[in-house]
């Protein structure tokens, strides 16, 4: 077991490296360096010394071999380098913005779960009828729906809601407070994203509880379950759930990985300044330090998220050895 | 007398089936995979004849018909602004039929280059097998760690915005995808004699993989394509509401949401309303369409999601 943890372990490295590769390739040896990209506009007038200062900045006058094992290194001691925009320190920018989204990501993951486990095995349980169709109908059209979309609706929603009930239209809060220093302020602006996001994420969740546990209730045991005069709640709840996990597990964590892809749209719906929030504008303002840091911290939780993944496999199936 | 008859009826040809016997017997089999091919007809007949179903330019400013609501009435013309206007007093059901022909320009586009390069590289992934199937397999695995927005918007800023540039950006995390569940099939494939039949005729690897063993892969194939497309769209619709895709002033439905959708939420609500709804219908067409098509092609991967 350890010896199989350690050899996952090692094997996160290439991949790693792999997308700093990519990043690399996609920034520094496109055509035409970035710098000019960035204040060149096209065929107008381009400020030389701008230029020399944002090349400096860069370092896209070292050669290319310096340039990567700096960018490299750069990411194992986690100096960043500084915004092109801002002129802070990237590792800085991140910081303050990182508490907002992991929250709304944990939060998102909470408001997925609850949806898709229930409606899961409801579904599950009662296939083929009409409670089965209306949920497949709901995580069908959740996977269809934008989630900025869901949000502006939500909007609307609540808009319209908080004047019909109270007279004066409410809008959820615009300042982020953390959740330790006013939780009812906190809570109150940060349910509503996640609820946009965690319906969405919770689709995907629902349709493989769905399909684990028809897999599961075929299974012998179950049968001898019903043959011994178990009632169902029974045998669902205590026999079945707990197998039909499994795959439901990978499909959370693989999409906790991919809140973040999720998050850039859904932050700006909210107006709120989170990592996501932070990629488009460093997107829009070619701001490439502060990209490609942004880009490389998505794989990190993406290829660590499924490194946990994977482990617990183990602990929830006691029939998986690796070896 | 009886007897006599007997032969006569073996010898009657088979009804030809025509075309309505094999939609009918789709819509009794595949009912939701029917709406969804349904709703993917309406919006390729949108798209199609957008110039003569559009009631309006959809680049047309109407600065004194700003907002309007849907039912105002254009007084030049007499035509009726069914879904209201926009904040440029652009007709709304116009852009939206123009947006469907953007919607499926990308997805369409997007998932066949996506799905076909994967197909190719998938297939001789399995073929080659060895090195290069580990370098091709690594490679796929840097590119699957990147969520496809992320990707999609790192491309975008660097090659620029607008339609190609989208359709490039979306295209490229599509490739490793399809690879990699092509490749899966082909490895099968690839210990079947006939493959070992063409290597011994002295076949080049193009040819063994390109007439072989591509054919043979298609059910996977088409698979993944029918479920890149709704992909394809949505994604479009979020980099052009992050005004990271389409440009101004082309119809594009994820644009239609960008810019104040939000702050008009409230005094104007059909402005964010439809081209939501016109996102999540198409999408959904596309998910419906493509979950029969799997059913269909491929009957084992029912259970996988």
């Amino acid at each position: 077991m350890y010896t199989y943890i350690i050899k996952r372990m090692l094997m996160l490295f290439p991949t790693l490296f792999g997308a700093a590769v990519v990043v690399f390739l996609l920034l520094r040896l496109i055509p035409g360096d970035v710098c000019m990209l960035k204040f060149g506009g096209e065929g107008g007038y381009a400020d030389p010394e701008q230029i020399a200062q944002c090349q400096e900045l860069l370092r896209l006058n070292d050669p290319k071999i310096k340039q990567f094992y700096d960018y490299i290194s750069g990411f194992v001691t986690f100096d960043l380098g500084k915004s092109m925009w801002t002129q802070q320190d990237v590792t800085h920018e991140i910081a303050i913005r990182f508490p907002l989204s992991l929250q709304i990501a944990i939060m998102a993951t909470l408001v997925s779960v609850l949806i898709a486990v229930p409606l899961g095995v409801i579904s599950a349980a009662k296939q083929n009828t009409l409670i089965d169709y209306f949920v497949r109908a709901i995580s069908i059209a959740g996977i269809a729906m934008p989630s900025f979309w869901l949000g502006i609706v939500i909007i609307l929603g609540l808009l319209i809601a908080t004047q019909a009930w109270t007279g004066v239209p409410w809008m959820p809060p615009i300042f982020y407070k953390p959740i330790w220093v006013d939780p009812a302020h906190n809570l109150s602006q940060l349910i509503w994203p996640a609820l946009a996001t965690g319906y969405r994420y919770s689709s995907v969740a629902t349709r493989m509880t769905r399909s684990a546990m028809l897999d599961v209730l075929r299974e012998d045991y179950v049968r001898t379950a019903r043959a011994k005069g178990l009632i169902e709640r029974v045998i669902v709840n205590k026999h079945a759930l707990k197998n039909a996990m499994l795959p439901v597990v990978t499909v959370i964590g693989i999409e906790f990985a991919f809140l973040m892809g999720g998050l850039v749209v859904t932050e700006q719906v909210f107006n709120l300044n989170g990592v996501g929030k932070l990629f488009v504008e460093s997107v829009t303002q070619a701001d490439y330090t502060l990209t490609q840091s942004l880009v490389m911290l998505v794989v990190f939780i993406y290829v660590v998220i499924n490194f946990l993944v994977d482990l617990m496999y183990a602990w929830l199936d006691p029939r998986i050895r690796y070896s | 007398m009886a007897t006599s008859e007997l032969p006569n009826e073996e010898f009657v040809l088979p009804k030809q089936k025509t075309i309505w016997d094999t939609i009918l017997r789709m819509l009794r089999r595949q009912p939701l995979g029917s709406a969804g091919a349904l709703v993917i007809l309406i919006m390729g007949f949108a798209g199609l004849f957008a110039e003569q179903i559009a009631p309006f330019d959809p680049e047309m400013e109407n600065f004194e018909y700003m907002l309007s609501p849907p039912g105002t009435v254009h007084e030049e013309t007499g035509k009726v602004f069914y879904f209201g206007t926009d904040s440029f007093g652009r007709d709304q059901l116009s852009r939206m039929i123009y947006g469907a022909r953007t919607a499926l320009l990308v997805g369409f586009t997007a998932s066949f280059f996506g799905a076909f390069l994967g197909l190719v590289l998938g297939v001789a992934s399995a073929y080659f097998g060895g090195t290069v199937d580990l370098v091709l397999q690594r490679v796929c695995d840097v590119f699957m760690a990147f969520p496809l927005i992320i990707m999609a918007l790192a491309i975008v800023s660097i090659f620029g915005t607008g339609v190609e540039m989208v359709i490039i950006a979306i295209t490229i995390p599509f490739i490793p995808n399809c690879a990699r569940v092509v490749r899966s099939s082909a490895l099968a494939l690839k210990e079947l004699p006939y493959i070992d039949a063409a290597r011994s005729v002295g076949y080049s690897h193009v040819r063994i993989i390109m007439r072989h063993m591509v054919p043979n892969v298609m059910a996977p194939f088409l698979i993944m394509l029918t479920a890149f497309v709704g992909q394809a769209i949505l994604t479009e619709a979020s980099l052009s509401y992050l005004g990271m895709g389409v440009q101004e002033p082309t119809a594009a439905w994820g644009l239609m949401l960008q810019g104040g959708a939000e702050e008009y939420a409230e005094s104007a609500p059909w402005v964010p309303i439809w081209p939501g709804v016109a996102i999540t219908l198409a999408v959904f067409g596309f998910n419906l369409f493509g979950d029969a098509v799997r059913d269909v092609l491929d009957p084992k991967l029912r259970s996988q999601v």
